[in-house]
């Protein structure tokens, strides 16, 4: 028997291979992590506040209080994941020595540097990065990204932004699928990314990492069409608390997401679930206040 | 029976991929299940690793736990990894408020029995009932069995003595994912159930 192994990259990417087909909520209390595992998350995100209220409240978004995701992690026996700034290793070395289960390097927080992400190689704990297109989710996975989700944009309750964003890189992965490999290297070129990354993907017509999608992801409609376009699964952020009836509206974006190609289902899952959230139109927000423009 | 045997995965959550990947290479026609009419279809089952409290939910939820149980009571050929061992144990420790499991295995089972993921770790592991090559395994957040009945046989162990594998009859169960490693044995296992079940 060879010795056991911590932190290789099979488990680290192992782990959100075990959460596809699965919804991850973002929950600010220990009670609302109990009501999402109740409902069926596979995983609970742990913040402060979420993006509808960093939206709201503006001023500089950092790390969660420490305290308050231990409290998260005793309330819950399903994965815990929590955010570190763009760039802040040491915010990730906080949540890794805290045992969260994944990082987050989210674009939702206010960046700590606006030229390096978190060389993610040098930690134990899996890290999960934003992308808005095929190149930047290999930039993440070069740095030891172990899982993607696209970045759509967080806290408005529009989902416009995420589909744009997962067809931009499943679309992208078709087009490299379709090239031969004469044409890769200027593809690698383009995509501002290894050309070893590119030719695997180019080969097997998929990301080395399980690909989630997030940002205005709402209703059990929102979470199946994101299905449909090619997402391993989803995060549902501001959308769940932020709306009329959380356990039920969690509860039914689970049951579409696993259900995602029957209408039928869908249809009933739809049914009495009260005011979603209230929501912003992508096109109203100004330039500045878009988040899926943080990270590159 | 022909020798490509039709393989369920449960697919309500979970690596259902990584499954039907390693299924597909041995040959097996590996199709999932969410219907209570797709589990009359397959001559044998895979319950992959996932939340098993989802997983549990949603059974339940959709109609299709008292199929499975049926399906297992009555000598289906039933591979568990991971949350699937924890779907097929009699008794569980550390489980959510209210959760079930189908049963069938006589043993206790225990939720993230290893810590959070920072603990999470491969290794390769014998098990002798499979040759003497020792099989690679990949523990997620992994349960582990705390306690075998009369029932139930071990079929592999950690250094340390955990029981991380076990067989009763036509139900087979690892603690850990050969799927995500390449390691196709147990599969091949189930395989040979299905045709001995025809």
């Amino acid at each position: 028997m060879s010795a056991p192994t911590t932190g290789t990259g099979t488990v680290k990417r192992g782990l959100a291979e075990m959460l596809k087909g699965g919804v991850i909520m973002d929950v600010v209390t220990p009670e609302q992590a109990r009501i999402a595992e109740d409902a069926g998350a596979v995983a609970v995100m742990a913040l402060e506040r979420v993006p509808a209220d960093i939206r709201a409240q503006g001023g500089v978004s950092r790390m969660s209080d420490p305290d308050m995701i231990d409290g998260i992690i005793e309330a819950v026996s399903i994965p815990v994941m929590a955010k570190a700034r763009i760039g802040h290793q040491v915010e990730a070395q906080v949540l890794q020595e805290l045992g969260v289960d994944y990082v987050d390097e989210s674009e939702v927080l206010s960046p700590a540097d606006y030229v390096h992400h978190i060389d993610k190689h040098r930690f134990t704990v899996p890290f999960v990065c934003g992308a808005t297109n095929l190149g930047e989710a290999l930039r993440r996975i070069t740095e030891g990204a172990a899982m993607i989700r696209s970045k759509g944009e967080a806290g408005t309750g529009d989902v416009s932004e995420a589909t744009k964003h997962i067809r931009t890189i499943t679309g992208q992965i078709r087009e490299l699928a379709a090239k031969s490999e004469d044409e890769l290297y200027l593809a690698a070129k383009d995509l501002q990314a290894p050309f070893a990354l590119v030719k695997e993907v180019a080969e097997t017509g998929a990301l080395p990492v399980v690909l989630f999608t997030a940002g205005g992801v709402a209703t059990p409609a929102d979470a199946a069409f994101m299905m449909q376009l090619g997402a391993d699964g989803v995060f549902v952020g501001s959308g769940i608390f932020k709306s009329g009836d959380p356990a039920k509206r969690a509860a039914a974006i689970v049951k579409a997401t696993a259900f995602h190609d029957d209408p039928k289902v869908i249809a009933e899952a739809s049914r009495g679930l009260g005011e979603a959230m209230v929501g912003i139109n992508v096109a109203d927000l100004p330039a500045p206040h878009r988040l899926a423009e943080r990270g590159w | 029976m022909t020798s490509a045997p039709r393989i369920g995965i449960l697919a309500l959550q979970g690596d259902v991929r990584e499954h039907a990947r390693t299924l597909r290479g041995l040959g097996a026609e590996a199709v999932p299940v969410r219907r209570a009419e797709e589990l009359e279809t397959v001559q044998g089952l895979v319950l992959p690793g996932g939340e098993s409290s989802v997983i549990d939910k949603l059974t339940r939820i959709f109609g299709l736990r008292e199929p499975l149980v049926a399906a297992i009571r009555g000598g289906l050929p039933v591979y568990g990894t991971c949350a699937g061992m924890i779907l097929l144990a009699d008794r569980v420790e550390d489980a959510i408020a209210g959760q079930q499991t189908l049963g069938g295995l006589d043993v206790t089972v225990r939720r993230n029995a290893f810590g959070r993921q920072n603990e999470s770790f491969e290794t390769t592991l014998p098990v002798p009932a499979l040759g003497p090559v020792p099989v690679a395994a990949t523990f997620i957040r992994a349960p582990e069995v705390t306690g075998v009945g009369p029932a139930a046989e071990v079929l592999a162990r950690l250094e340390d003595g955990r029981i991380v594998a076990v067989r009763q009859g036509a139900l087979l169960a690892t603690a850990f994912h050969p799927e995500v490693a390449g390691e196709d044995r147990f599969h091949r296992l189930l395989l040979d159930l299905a045709r001995e079940r025809g």
